[in-house]
C-alpha cells in the first residue's frame, strides 16, 4: 500500500514544483531490511516518483561500505541529500521523516535545490566564521510540532558552511542513541557530543552554542 | 503513517516583503495566530500600509491536533487551518517578519517596536495579538530538568516515558488528555490536582476512568522537582495541612493552563490581574493607537473563532484611528 494518499501526493508535488536544480537522494539500507528501513525505502521511492528533479541512489550499509563511510553514515535507515553536482551538503535524515517531520524534509530538499530565503547578513557572517568541524544531531519525535523548525535550522547551517553537518535523528528508531544522550524531551540538539540545547531555538541560539565550542 | 504537511509554509512567498525599518507603517500587527492573521487581512483590504511581526506562525492553533468548532469546517487539523489563514494573508503584499520576538513597545504618535534582535520598527497604530504560552509551575527544579523529565508537550514527549512512571500536573481538559495519552505507554500515571475535583469535560473523565494505572491526588500542589541526571522525585504538598510527600517519578508533564504573552507591555498598557491586556468593546487598550485582540486580552472565552472575530474588530478600530484619528 502506498504511504502517500492522493491528496498528500498532490500537495507534495506542488511543493516539489518549486525546486530549482536537481537534488539526489542517497538512501542507505541493508539487504535484510529492518522494519523502519523498508518503510523509509518506500518513502524515498515514492517521493522520488513525484518530481523529475529528484533522483535516488540506494546503497547497502555492508556491501557499499566505502561509499557509505565517505558520507559518514553510521546507522540506518539514512537519507543524505546531494545537490545537482552530487556534492554532499552535510544534510542527513536518520529514520523516516514522517508526521510533522515531512516539513523539514521538504524544506531541506527545496533549500538544497537552491530555493530558499536569504539569511540576514549578520547571521550569515556568523555562520561563515565557523572554522571548526561541527556536528549537530537534532533528536525528534514525529508527533512534535516544534521539531521540524529545529531540524531545518540545523540543516540550513550545514548548507551555509561546509564545516557543519546536521542530522535529524528520529528518537524511537534509534533508542540506544536517545538513551545515550538522555533524550526525554524533543527537540533535543546535541552539538559535537559536548554541547546541547533543549527545545526550539532560533538560528542565533544555535550559533551562540556553537561559538562556545 | 500520517504526514502533517504545512502546505502554507511552502506557498510561493513572493507576495511577502521584508519589513522596512526606515518606514513608518500605518499599522503593525504583533503576533501570527488567528487574531493577528485576521487583522492582517482586514488592514490590507482597507489599503493601509501594514506589517506583521510573528514569532510562531499559527500560535496555539498550529499545535492543535484537530479543530471541530471553527465554522465552515466540521473537522480540520490545526496545521491545515493555519495554512488556510496564511494563504488568505498571502493574497496581499504585506510586510512580514517571522521568527522575530518583540522586546518592548513605546506609545506616542509614532509607536516604536523594539525587537530582541535589535531592530526597530515604527507605526502609527499597533495591534497586539501575541496570544498565550504554556504556564510553568515556577518551582525549584522545573527549569533545570526541562527536557530531562519535565515536559509540556505530550504528543512530542510521551513516547520517551514508555514503561516509566510519570506525574501529570493539572486536572483540566489538557491535563486529562495528557494523562490518557501517557496511561497508554507509561506503567503508572499520577495526576496532581490543585482542586478537590477534576475540572475537565465529562467525556474525557469517563475515558480516563477506563485506565487502571492512573491515580489522582486531589488538593495537592507540586513544590519541587528533584533528580540527578534526570527527574526521579516530584515533591507535593497537601494544600490544607501543608503535609509534604515524595512521588517517585521519571517524568512530570505540566498542564496547568496558559499565561498571556504580555510581559513586553508591562508599564506601557494596562493589564488585568491575570496579566491580560485590558481592552474595551472596540479592542482599544489604555494607550491611544494601541489595540489588542485574541487570547492575550481580557476578552472572555479563548476560542479560535473568537480570536479571529476580535482580530477583525481590532483591525477596523485601528483603521479608524489611522484614517479618521478616532
Amino acid at each position: 500500500m502506498a504511504l502517500f494518499d492522493q491528496k498528500i501526493q498532490d500537495q507534495l508535488k506542488q511543493v516539489l514544483g518549486q525546486m530549482k536544480e536537481r537534488v539526489n537522494l542517497v538512501f542507505v539500507t541493508q539487504e535484510f531490511e529492518c522494519g523502519s528501513c523498508s518503510d523509509t525505502r518506500q518513502f524515498v521511492e515514492e517521493i522520488t516518483g513525484l518530481s523529475d528533479k529528484l533522483s535516488l541512489t540506494v546503497y547497502d550499509f555492508q556491501k557499499d561500505g566505502d561509499k557509505v563511510k565517505s558520507y559518514g553514515v553510521d546507522k540506518i535507515p539514512a537519507i543524505v541529500l546531494l545537490d545537482a553536482d552530487n556534492k554532499d551538503r552535510g544534510i542527513r535524515f536518520y529514520g523516516l521523516p514522517g508526521g510533522y517531520e515531512i516539513n523539514s524534509f521538504m524544506q531541506s530538499i527545496l533549500e538544497v535545490s537552491g530555493h530558499g530565503e536569504e539569511l540576514p547578513v549578520g547571521i550569515k557572517d556568523r555562520i561563515g566564521k565557523i572554522k571548526k568541524d561541527i556536528h549537530i544531531q537534532v533528536f525528534v519525535s514525529l508527533g512534535c510540532p516544534y521539531c521540524p523548525n529545529a531540524v531545518s535550522t540545523a540543516h540550513r547551517l550545514a548548507l551555509e558552511n561546509d564545516k557543519i553537518t546536521a542530522d535529524m535523528v528520529e528518537a524511537s528508531t534509534f533508542p540506544h542513541l536517545a538513551n545515550k544522550y538522555n533524550v526525554s524531551g524533543v527537540p533535543k540538539i546535541i552539538i559535537n557530543e559536548t554541547h546541547e540545547l533543549t527545545g526550539a531555538h532560533p538560528v542565533a541560539g544555535f550559533l551562540d552554542e556553537i561559538e562556545k565550542i | 503513517m500520517d504526514f502533517n504537511l504545512s502546505l502554507g509554509a511552502f506557498n510561493d512567498t513572493k507576495q511577502f516583503v521584508s519589513m522596512d525599518p526606515s518606514v513608518v507603517y500605518d499599522i503593525i500587527i504583533l503576533g501570527g495566530g488567528p487574531a493577528g492573521l485576521t487583522a492582517a487581512v482586514y488592514c490590507m483590504r482597507k489599503g493601509l500600509k501594514t506589517g506583521i511581526i510573528i514569532r510562531d506562525l499559527g500560535g496555539q492553533v498550529a499545535e492543535t491536533a484537530g479543530v471541530e468548532n471553527y465554522m465552515g469546517y466540521r473537522y480540520i487539523s490545526g496545521v491545515e487551518l493555519v495554512d488556510k489563514f496564511q494563504g488568505q494573508v498571502q493574497e496581499f503584499s504585506i510586510g512580514f517578519e517571522t521568527g522575530a520576538t518583540v522586546q518592548s513597545l513605546e506609545g506616542g504618535p509614532v509607536k516604536k517596536i523594539h525587537l530582541e534582535d535589535g531592530r526597530l520598527f515604527q507605526a502609527k497604530a499597533v495591534i497586539v495579538t501575541t496570544g498565550k504560552s504554556w504556564r510553568r509551575l515556577g518551582v525549584p527544579g522545573e527549569k533545570e530538568f526541562t527536557g530531562r523529565g519535565v515536559a509540556y508537550c505530550t504528543t512530542c514527549d510521551a513516547p520517551f516515558f514508555a514503561g516509566k512512571k510519570v506525574v501529570v500536573v493539572g486536572g483540566g481538559n489538557s491535563g486529562i488528555e495528557a494523562a490518557i495519552d501517557l496511561a497508554r505507554v507509561a506503567t503508572h500515571v499520577t495526576i496532581v490536582q490543585f482542586l478537590d475535583t477534576l475540572t475537565g469535560d465529562k467525556i474525557l473523565i469517563e475515558r480516563l476512568n477506563e485506565f487502571s494505572n492512573v491515580d489522582i491526588i486531589y488538593e495537592h500542589e507540586v513544590t519541587e522537582i528533584k533528580g540527578d541526571a534526570s527527574v526521579n522525585t516530584v515533591v507535593v504538598r497537601k494544600r490544607k495541612s501543608g503535609a509534604g510527600k515524595d512521588i517517585n517519578a521519571d517524568g512530570i508533564f505540566v498542564e496547568i493552563g496558559l499565561i498571556p504573552n504580555s510581559g513586553f507591555l508591562k508599564g506601557t498598557v494596562e493589564l488585568n490581574e491575570a496579566g491580560e491586556i485590558s481592552i474595551d468593546c472596540a479592542c482599544r487598550t489604555s494607550v491611544p493607537g494601541i489595540f489588542a485582540a485574541g487570547d492575550v486580552t481580557s476578552v472572555p472565552f479563548k476560542q479560535i473563532i473568537i480570536a479571529a472575530g476580535e482580530g477583525a474588530k481590532a483591525a477596523l478600530s485601528a483603521c479608524d484611528y489611522v484614517l479618521k484619528g478616532e
